[in-house]
This record gives C-alpha cells, structure tokens and sequence, in this order.
C-alpha cells in the first residue's frame, strides 16, 4: 500500500476560489482553534480509518545549514528563499489504497477552515513516498 | 515451543468457532482471549490435549463476550442478525478461515492485514512494523477489517483466487520488522495446499519457493539489487528450488494451468540454469507465450519482450513493445527494458536517456539506484 506526504504550505491561487486568505495573525481565537481543531479531527479519522501515519506541525523559524568544508564551521543562513510562503508549515503522511484516494485526502485537509469559518481552499503539495520494496524479476 | 504451538492451534479454534455459527468479531476476540490464558497456564504445565484446552477455553470465552454483547445490544435495542454458517460446512477450519480474511468486501490491504492476525497469528505490532505505520493505524484496520467481515452473510466462497492474491501480496510487500512475510506467505500457502486440490494453490507455493530461494543472491552487501544474470548462483537455495520444481511438475501433470504455475515454470527455467548463459531462453518464450495468452496483463507482455530479445536480439524485443505504451504509458518498466534493448542494439545515447527517466518513475529506492547505476555504466564503459 502507498504511503503519500501531503505538504501544507498554506499556499493559495492562482486557481483556487480564494485568491488569497487572511493570514493567521488575522483570526479570531474561536477561528484559529477550529483551524486546530480540524487539524486533530483530521488525525483522528485516519487513524480510524487505518490511513494515518504520521502528522506534525514546524515552526516558522529554521535556518538553511550547509557543510562549509573540513574542519569549518556548519553554514548557516536565513534561507536563499526568504518568501514564507514557501516554507512547508506541516504535514500528513497517509497509508491508503491508490493515488486518488490521497487525493481525497489532500482536498479534504485543504477544506480546513480559516477566517469566518470558510475553507481555506490552499494547495497541497502531495508526494509519493518511495520504498525499498525489492523489484520482481 | 508453546509460541509455535499456540501460532497453530489459534486459527483452527477461530476457525471451528466461525463453523459452528459464531460471528467472527467476537470468536476473534474470544481466541485471542484463550490465547492470553494459554500463555500462562501452558507455562506452568502444558495440558495433554491442547487442542481440546484451547477450544474449551475460547468456547467459554466466547459465551462470556457474548453475554455481554447480548446486554449491550439490549441496552441499545439493536436488532442483532447473526449469520449462519452458511454453506461452510465442506470447508476445512484453516481453508474456512482464510476464504472470510479474504472476503471481497475488504480491500487487498484489509485482507492482507486481517489474514496476516487471524491466520498467520502475528500481533498487531508485528503487523505494522511490517509495514511501517503506527500500531494504532494497524490495529484499526484489522478490526474494521473484523467489522466488515461479521457483518457480512458467509455465503459459498467461491473463489479461491483471491486467497491466493492475498497470499501473493503478502509474499511481495513488508518492509521492515522483525518478522520475515515471505515466509508467513509460503507457510500459508502449505496450509492450502494441504486442503485445496486446485493446481493453481500447489502452483502459488511452486512459485514461491522458487522466487524466494534466490533471495540471498538478490542483494548486494550494500542492499543494492543484483539483476539476475549477475547473481552469485551458487547462494541459490538449492533444496527449495528441488522442493518447487517437484510440487510445480505435480501440479502440471494434472493438466489445468493457470497464470500461477506458468510463472513458476518460468522461474524453475531461470533456477534451472547453472549459469546465466546457459538460460533457456526458447522455452522460457513458449512459457510467457502461454502466459500473455492466459492473463491479457501487460507487464506479463513487458516480461515477454525482454525474453524475445534475448531470443530474436534487441529489434524483436522492442518491436515486441509495440502496443504497450498504450496500456502502460510511462510506467517506469517499460522505460526500463525500453532503455535495455535499445542500449543491447548499441543506440546508448536514448537508453541512457531512457533509464533516467525510469530512475525518476519509479517510488523504490533499489529500483531507482539499480536504474540510475544503468545509465551511468553507459555513459562511461568499463
């Protein structure tokens, strides 16, 4: 059975029907809860249904590190890709059936709701997870 | 010892209790039940029939579970509907017991999952070790798994092709874990032989045994996959390969082939050979003849390919492709063996290509080293 991570980027547009969300800073404390909420229910039922393997939520603070050679230091920086919206802000992996039944998935975490309640409708990125399952002859 | 024991006698309990009308979430979860008490009874002194033991006790158990039910179900006012026995009865307990972990109401994964705990007697962690998910996931599956299959009225299984499906899936996945499922899968596959009659169960076992006895010889030190004309033949299993070529001829005397046995002869001409040279590339040919003729599966067709041009050279193979790219698309596969006929007919340049393109299809990572390790020879010779 495949195993699939849906990356939540909090990306929206340009096809999505909003263009863009209010930021989370912007919510109330009832809107942000039932955002949380959601993200636990979402956990719960995949456990349920035998599909859930992992969730986990990361800061917005990371740093880019890289090796700087023998004996220097580690390199580290803010990141080449300041922009947050690129930041992966958390993710699902899924152990389900077939590809489209992760796709199933990735909407439906991506109905999550935002401000006043309406789904944020951002893209997920999905990812088939590779094995090491032996190829047959 | 009494682990051993209990592996055995556990499914033939449930099995009996499932026979005799109980419904199989609750005769489940009253051997596992048993099983627990056997555990420290058994320690003390095991008793002189232990069979009888195990059977009394998850009887009592089940009586108990299902006092209990009874008076939750009062409580809740729930019409219950048991199902009967049905037509079970010319089954035997370990075969009855199979058919129900393979019901078509369960998904493959389901099937797998609930055959793996209630026939092959491995715990839920074990199970999900197995195939990388948490313990929880796992033990939901299996009991919606239970659910589905209570639920459902046991009506004649007829179709003893997906048991072995089922079995075949559980010889090929597993990841990780301590427990080998290869060969959970091969002694299942025994307990069928020794009740069904049906050539494509003795072919099923042939076939395992056959693939699995060059297990050693597939990996690298590494862990990198050893293509089959480079394994070291002498790591062969040879005592397994005699055992699958001896049940594989049986079943082929008795004159009703299926995709099973064909394959296994496939793999008993592969086993065969003392050397890669020495392959029998001509029969092995008539051999996915009759399989591509038997299936209509294009991987089977894909597999014939690489055999014609082994037979006929590279231009017969790829010509064999023609047609595939329809039904398989960009499966990494058929670039694959794509990539290996046209770098056999010297155009290395598209094969290079072509086997990096495999290497990014593919979502194994020994598949995707053993391809990207392809592209790199030809572009610099040794």
């Amino acid at each position: 059975m495949p195993k699939y991570l849906l990356l939540k980027h909090y990306q929206v547009g340009p096809d999505s029907p909003t263009a863009d969300f209010a930021p989370m800073d912007e919510w109330s404390a009832d809107e942000v809860a039932a955002h949380i909420d959601f993200q636990r229910e979402v956990g719960r039922i995949l456990t349920e249904s035998g599909e859930f393997v992992d969730a986990q939520a990361l800061t917005q603070q990371g740093a880019w590190v890289r090796y700087g050679g023998p004996d220097a230091a580690p390199v580290v920086t803010d990141g080449p890709f300041p922009e947050t919206k690129e930041l992966i802000a958390g993710w699902f992996m899924i152990d389900v059936e077939s590809e489209a039944r992760a796709h199933e998935v990735a909407a439906w975490v991506s109905s999550a709701p935002g401000k006043g309640g309406e789904p944020i409708h951002e893209w997920l990125e999905v990812r088939p997870v590779m094995d090491d399952a032996p190829a047959n002859e | 010892m009494t682990e051993a024991l209990l592996r055995e006698l556990g499914p033939q309990v449930l099995g009996l209790l499932v026979r005799r009308g109980a419904d199989f979430a609750s005769a489940e979860d009253a051997v596992q039940e048993a099983l627990i008490e056997a555990h420290r009874v058994w320690a003390e002194q095991l008793p002189e029939q232990p069979r009888a033991w195990l059977v009394t006790v998850a009887q009592r158990k089940l009586v108990d579970l299902q006092r209990s039910e009874a008076a939750r179900r009062r409580r809740e006012e729930v019409a219950a509907e048991q199902p009967g026995p049905g037509s079970a009865e010319q089954y035997d307990d370990t075969l009855l017991l199979m058919f129900l972990c393979c019901h078509p109401d369960l998904s493959p994964t389901s099937a797998v999952a609930l055959t793996l705990r209630a026939v092959a007697g491995l715990t839920t962690r074990e199970i999900a070790e197995a195939f990388l998910v948490p313990e929880a996931t796992m033990a939901q599956r299996i009991s919606r798994a239970k659910r589905t299959v209570s639920g459902a009225a046991f009506t004649t299984p007829a179709d003893i092709a997906v048991v072995l499906r089922v079995l075949y899936l559980i010889f090929n996945e597993g990841y990780g874990g301590r427990v080998d499922l290869a060969a959970e899968a091969i002694r299942l596959t025994r307990l069928l032989v020794r009740e069904s009659d049906e050539p494509e169960v003795a072919g099923m076992l042939a076939l395992m045994l056959l693939h699995d006895a060059r297990r050693d010889a597939r990996r690298d030190e590494h862990g990198a996959l050893v293509p089959l004309d480079e394994q070291d033949r002498s790591r062969w299993n040879a005592r397994q390969i005699a055992e699958g070529v001896r049940i594989l001829e049986a079943a082929l005397a008795r004159d009703r082939r299926g995709e099973y046995q064909v394959q296994a002869a496939i793999a008993a001409l592969h086993d065969d050979a003392q050397r890669a040279e020495e392959t029998d590339w001509p029969q092995i040919l008539a051999w996915y003849d009759e399989l591509v003729a038997l299936t209509d599966n294009p991987l089977a067709a894909l597999s014939r390919a690489v055999v014609v041009g082994e037979v006929d050279g590279p231009l017969a193979g790829l010509r064999a492709l023609d047609g595939l790219d329809e039904a398989l698309g960009q499966h990494h596969r058929l670039l694959a063996v794509r990539a290996h006929l046209l770098a056999r007919a010297g155009d290395t340049d598209r094969a290079e290509a072509l086997y990096r393109d495999a290497a990014r299809r593919t979502t194994s990572t020994a598949e995707r080293d053993h391809l990207n390790r392809k592209a790199a020879d030809l572009r610099a010779p040794d």
